[in-house]
C-alpha cells in the first residue's frame, strides 16, 4: 500500500501511510484505538476506498471496489466485530457469500460438499470447528476460529486479523499465535492488528506502528515493550499498574452458594461463594463465557438469582432492584459499553448522571436540574481527564476510552462500598488504560471492596489483590497475583492441580 | 502485495477563497434537516403541480398540439396551477380580497378571518394525536394505535358531554379529563402488553384501533346514546356546558387549539425537563443501558403508552367537543393515522409536531377551497401529504435532487436510518 490517505470529513484517518507486507511474514499493526488501523486494513479489504494512495498486490495496481474483488485478489479479512449469522450452523456460515451448488442453473445449495471443505480446511490448518454447530451457540474463541476458517477456505493469501484477542483466554491466544506462525509457514501473509505488546512481541515478523493516522516507525519483535508503548502512545507510559500492598478491612461482599441462570435457561453460575473486603480488589480470572458476565449481572439485580445469597454488609440484595442495588452504594462498569454502559446519544452530561437524574443535586421525583448536571459534568470532564470538545456533545462522538472514563467517572461519582468493574478497559486505549487503573486503585484505597472482572489476564494480575478463578460457572480457586501465569491460565481452561483440588469447588 | 516505499508527494490545498455568498450557499447545502423538510414541501407542491395539469382535460388538450403551439398548453397549465395553489393559500391562511372587503366596509371580520380559523380547526386535533406518536416514538415505542385511543376519546369524552349533567366549565373540564382517560386506557393495554409479554405495539395498537372504531359504531346505535329524534346512526347532541368556546359563527375555531398550544408546552418540559422524560429518551435510545442504570423499562413503557394514548384521546375529545358535536362512526376522521404522518413531518419534536400539525390543517383547509373554486378534487390534498412525506421519508432523495452535501454521506446511512 502507498501513499494510502483517507479522509472523514475534517479528520484524517489515514495520511499517507506506506506499508509493505512480504509474503509469509506476520506483519504487526500496532496502533491505538483511533489510530487508523482499522480504517487502513478496511481499505485494503475493499470496504472503503482510498481517497489518495494505491494499493499494489504483487506489484499489479489494483482497486478493490468491494470485498468480493479483495478477496478474488486472495485477500482475506477477520473483522473485530464478528461478521456471522447467529442463526446458521457453521458449514452454512463459511459457505455464505460463496455458496456451492450443484444441479446446474438449478442451483441446490451443496451441504454435503461445503460441510466435507469446512472439515478439510479446518484439519488442514489446525483449526478444531463443528461444521453442524449452530453459530450463536459457540463461544466466542470458537466464533473467531469459524472467521478464519471462512477466510482461508476462500484460498486467501494474505489474511488480515483485527483486534483477533481481544475475546480469547491465555490459551486460546497462544494456539491462535501457533496457527498464524503455521499460517504463515505455509506461505500465507498475515496482518496483524492489536494494540497488545505482548503478542506482538511473541509473533510478529515486522512491526509497523501507526499513531494518529500516520506511520510513526515500524520495529522489530526486539524492541521492548515500553518502548513500542511510548511509539504508540507518543510519551512515555507505565505499563505495571503501581500500587501499595491492600490494607484489607471488613468484608463488604459476601456470595453464597449463588446459582444462576443465564438466557437460555442453563445454568450459567453453579454455586459461586465468594467474599470481597473493604480496601481490596478482588479479580476475577477466566475465559469469556464462564459465567463471569451472570455472576456480576446477578449482584447488580440484573439477573434474578435461582438459589443462594449475595449480602452487602449484611444486608441481603436477592430480589432489589438495579436501582435499589445502586442507590445502596454499589458502582457499577458494565462489561458492554457501548450497549449497557452509555446511552450514545445521550450528552456526555446526560451520561454522567444516568443513574442519578432523578436525586439531588441533579433532580427531583419531577424536575431536573440541567444546571446541576452541567456542573458536574463539567467538573467530572476536568477530573477524569475526559477529551471531549463540550459537556453537551453525543457520547458517541467520544473514543473507547473516553467513553469509557465517562461511566468510570459516573461510577465513582458518588459514595461507594462497592465497586463493580467488568472488562473496565475493553477497547481501551493504552493511555486510558493507565489512567482507569489508577483510578480503580484509588478507589481501593480509600476503601471501597473492588470486584474486578476481566478476560484480561495481565489487567487481573495487575490489579486484584485476590484472584478468583471462574471455570464453567464455578470458582475454581482463589489465588494471590503472584501466581505463575501459567498456573492461573490453567485454572481458566479447568484444569485443576492436585493442590488446587480442595479450593476447587 | 509488494510495494516500493516512495515518498509520499504532499499537496499542500490551496486554501479556498471564501465569499459571502459561498459561505451562505455552503451552509444552506449543509443540509440540516429543516432545509430538507422544506424542500420536500417544495418538491411535493412541485409534483402536485404535474398532477393537477394531468387531472385536467381541459388543459390536456392543448397539449396535443404542444409542438407546433407550446404557449397554449404552457398558459392554461400555468393558469390553473397558480389558481389551485392560489385557492390553498387563500383557504387555508388568509385571502386579500376579503380582507379588502373588511376594511371597505362591504364584508365581515369573520369572512376575513374564515381561512386561518378552518386551519386551526383542522389542526387542534392533529397536534394532540401527532403528541401522542412523537413522544412514543421518543420512547422507543411505535405508536400506530393513535386512532384508536382517539376514537375511544371521543365516545368517552362525547358521553360525558351528552349523559352527565353538571355545571358550566365543570362539565367541560371533566369531559376532556373523560377523553384523555378514555385515550390513556387504550394506550394502557398495549404497554402493559408489551412491559409485561413483550408482545410488539404496533400490533397490538392495530388491533385495538379495529376495537375502538367497530365499538363506536355499536354504541351509537344503543338506546341512550342514540338521538332518539333521528333515524341514522347518530348520537345525541353534546350539552352546550362541555362544548369548548369557540369564536362566534361562522368561525369555527375553538379552545382546542389553544389547549393543543398548551399540551405542546407539556410534552416538551416533559421530555426535556422531566426525570421521566430522561427516562423515556433514554430507554428509547438504549433499553439496556437504561435498565443497567436502574431504570425500569417495563415501568417506561407502560407509562408512556399510557401518556401517548391519553394524548390521543385528548385529540379525539377536542374533535368531538370542538368541531363535532356529536358522535358518529366516523367522528374522529382519521386524526389518529394523520397524527403519525403529523409527527413524521414534526421530526418527533413537539413543537415540530405543533408547526407540522398545523401545515396539515392548512392543506386541508386550502383544499376545500380549491376544490370549490378551481374544481380540483380534495384528494390532491392527501396527494401532497403523501408525497411530503415520502420525501422527508427519504432524505437521501431529496439531497440528491437538490445536491446537497451531505448527501453521499446520507446515502451511505440510510441503511442505519434510524426509526421510520
Amino acid at each position: 500500500m502507498r501513499g494510502i490517505t483517507k479522509r472523514f470529513g475534517d479528520l484524517v484517518a489515514n495520511d499517507h501511510i506506506d506499508i509493505t507486507v512480504e509474503p509469509g511474514e506476520v506483519h504487526a499493526l500496532l496502533g491505538e484505538n483511533g489510530a487508523g488501523k482499522s480504517t487502513l486494513m478496511n481499505q485494503l479489504y475493499g470496504l472503503l476506498q482510498p481517497d489518495e494512495g494505491e494499493i499494489l498486490v504483487d506489484g499489479e495496481k489494483k482497486v478493490f471496489r468491494s470485498p468480493r474483488d479483495a478477496i478474488a485478489a486472495g485477500i482475506g479479512m477477520v473483522h473485530q466485530h464478528f461478521m456471522l449469522v447467529p442463526v446458521f450452523t457453521v458449514a452454512e456460515n463459511i459457505a455464505l457469500g460463496a455458496e456451492e451448488v450443484r444441479g446446474g442453473p438449478l442451483g441446490f445449495l451443496d451441504r454435503r460438499r461445503n460441510r466435507k471443505d469446512v472439515l478439510e480446511t479446518s484439519q488442514r490448518y489446525g483449526l478444531p470447528v463443528d461444521p453442524d454447530a449452530l453459530v450463536e451457540n459457540l463461544p466466542v474463541g470458537a466464533q473467531q476460529r469459524v472467521e478464519i476458517v471462512k477466510a482461508l477456505t476462500r484460498d486467501v493469501d494474505l489474511l488480515i486479523l483485527d483486534e483477533p484477542t481481544a475475546v480469547l483466554t491465555p490459551q486460546e491466544t497462544d494456539e491462535l499465535l501457533a496457527v498464524m506462525r503455521s499460517l504463515a509457514e505455509t506461505g500465507k501473509s498475515i496482518v496483524f492488528i492489536t494494540h497488545k505488546l505482548r503478542e506482538v512481541k511473541a509473533i510478529a515478523d515486522r512491526i509497523t506502528v501507526i499513531r494518529r493516522g500516520r506511520t510513526v516507525g515500524t520495529a522489530t519483535p526486539d524492541t521492548s515493550e515500553d518502548e513500542l508503548a511510548a511509539l504508540m502512545v507518543g510519551r512515555d507510559v507505565s505499563l505495571e499498574v503501581a500500587k501499595e500492598p491492600a490494607q484489607p478491612q471488613g468484608e463488604v461482599l459476601e456470595v453464597a452458594g449463588l446459582i444462576v441462570d443465564d438466557d437460555r435457561g442453563v445454568r450459567a453460575v453453579d454455586g459461586v461463594d465468594l467474599t470481597v473486603r473493604a480496601g481490596e480488589v478482588l479479580g476475577i480470572a477466566g475465559v469469556q463465557g464462564n459465567g463471569q458476565t451472570e455472576l456480576v449481572e446477578a449482584i447488580m439485580g440484573l439477573r434474578p438469582a435461582r438459589s443462594g445469597t449475595i449480602q452487602l454488609e449484611g444486608e441481603s440484595l436477592i430480589g432489589k432492584s438495579t436501582k435499589q442495588v445502586l442507590r445502596s452504594g454499589v458502582g457499577y462498569v458494565p462489561e458492554d459499553r457501548s450497549l449497557d454502559g452509555v446511552v450514545k446519544d445521550f450528552s456526555v452530561a446526560e451520561n454522567l448522571v444516568l443513574d442519578m437524574y432523578d436525586r439531588p443535586p441533579y433532580g427531583s421525583a419531577f424536575k431536573l436540574n440541567p444546571k446541576a448536571i452541567a456542573v458536574n459534568a463539567a467538573e467530572r470532564v476536568e477530573q477524569f481527564d475526559i477529551r471531549v470538545s463540550s459537556p453537551q456533545s453525543a457520547v458517541g462522538n467520544l473514543s473507547g476510552g473516553n467513553q469509557q472514563k465517562v461511566v468510570v467517572a459516573r461510577e465513582m461519582s458518588r459514595p461507594l462500598r462497592l465497586f463493580i468493574a467488568a472488562q473496565p478497559t475493553r477497547g481501551v486505549d493504552v493511555g486510558s488504560i493507565e489512567f482507569i487503573h489508577k483510578q480503580i486503585i484509588h478507589e481501593r484505597d480509600n476503601g471501597t471492596a473492588v470486584l474486578v472482572v476481566s478476560s484480561e489476564l495481565d489487567e487481573v494480575v495487575g490489579l486484584a489483590d485476590r484472584i478468583a478463578v471462574m471455570y464453567r460457572g464455578r470458582v475454581l480457586a482463589i489465588v494471590s497475583p503472584d501466581t505463575p501465569r501459567e498456573e492461573i491460565g490453567l485454572l481458566m481452561a479447568g484444569i485443576t492441580g492436585t493442590n488446587d483440588e480442595e479450593d476447587g469447588q | 502485495m509488494t510495494t516500493e516505499v516512495a515518498p509520499p508527494e504532499k499537496k499542500e490545498e490551496e486554501p479556498k477563497r471564501e465569499t459571502f455568498i459561498s459561505l451562505f450557499l455552503q451552509n444552506l447545502w449543509s443540509a440540516n434537516t429543516v432545509t430538507v423538510t422544506f424542500l420536500s414541501i417544495f418538491l411535493a407542491l412541485v409534483i402536485g403541480a404535474v398532477l393537477i395539469v394531468i387531472s385536467d382535460s381541459q388543459v390536456l388538450s392543448y397539449f396535443e398540439y404542444f409542438t407546433s403551439r407550446p404557449s397554449d398548453a404552457l398558459n392554461a397549465s400555468w393558469d390553473l396551477i397558480s389558481q389551485a395553489y392560489a385557492d390553498l393559500f387563500k383557504g387555508a391562511i388568509f385571502d386579500p380580497a376579503a380582507f379588502q372587503a373588511w376594511f371597505d366596509g362591504t364584508g365581515t371580520w369573520q369572512a376575513a378571518f374564515g381561512p386561518i380559523s378552518e386551519t386551526l380547526t383542522y389542526a387542534a386535533p392533529l397536534v394532540f394525536t401527532g403528541l401522542s406518536v412523537a413522544i412514543a416514538f421518543r420512547g422507543g415505542l411505535f405508536n400506530i394505535g393513535g386512532q384508536g385511543q382517539a376514537v375511544i376519546g371521543c365516545v368517552t369524552g362525547g358521553v360525558v358531554g351528552f349523559a352527565v349533567g353538571l355545571p358550566v366549565g365543570l362539565h367541560l373540564l371533566v369531559a376532556l379529563l373523560a377523553g384523555f382517560l378514555g385515550g390513556a386506557l387504550w394506550g394502557f393495554l398495549p404497554g402493559l402488553l408489551k412491559a409485561r409479554t413483550g408482545a410488539h405495539e404496533v400490533i397490538t395498537t392495530i388491533m385495538l384501533n379495529y376495537i375502538a372504531t367497530l365499538f363506536l359504531s355499536w354504541l351509537i346505535l344503543q338506546n341512550g346514546v342514540r338521538d332518539p329524534d333521528r333515524t341514522d346512526a347518530i348520537s345525541k347532541t353534546i350539552e352546550s356546558s362541555a362544548q369548548l368556546p369557540a369564536l362566534p359563527s361562522p368561525l369555527r375555531v375553538h379552545l382546542g387549539i389553544v389547549l393543543a398550544v398548551v399540551a405542546t408546552a407539556v410534552v416538551a418540559w416533559l421530555l426535556n425537563k422531566s426525570p421521566f422524560g430522561f427516562e423515556l429518551r433514554a430507554v428509547g435510545v438504549n433499553p439496556p443501558a437504561a435498565k443497567t442504570a436502574g431504570m425500569s423499562v417495563a415501568k417506561t413503557y407502560t407509562l408512556l403508552m399510557v401518556i401517548a394514548g391519553g394524548l390521543a384521546g385528548l385529540g379525539g375529545a377536542v374533535q368531538v367537543l370542538g368541531t363535532a358535536d356529536k358522535l358518529t362512526a366516523q367522528v374522529a376522521g382519521n386524526i389518529g393515522f394523520d397524527g403519525l404522518l403529523v409527527a413524521l413531518l414534526g421530526r418527533n419534536k413537539p413543537w415540530g409536531t405543533l408547526l407540522a400539525a398545523i401545515l396539515y390543517g392548512a392543506l386541508r383547509a386550502g383544499g376545500n377551497l380549491m376544490q370549490v373554486d378551481a374544481g380540483i378534487s380534495l384528494e390532491l390534498v392527501t396527494v401532497l401529504q403523501a408525497l411530503i412525506v415520502i420525501f422527508i421519508a427519504a432524505p437521501a432523495l431529496v439531497k440528491a435532487i437538490f445536491q446537497l452535501r451531505a448527501a453521499r454521506s446520507a446515502r451511505l446511512g440510510t441503511t442505519m436510518a434510524k426509526g421510520w
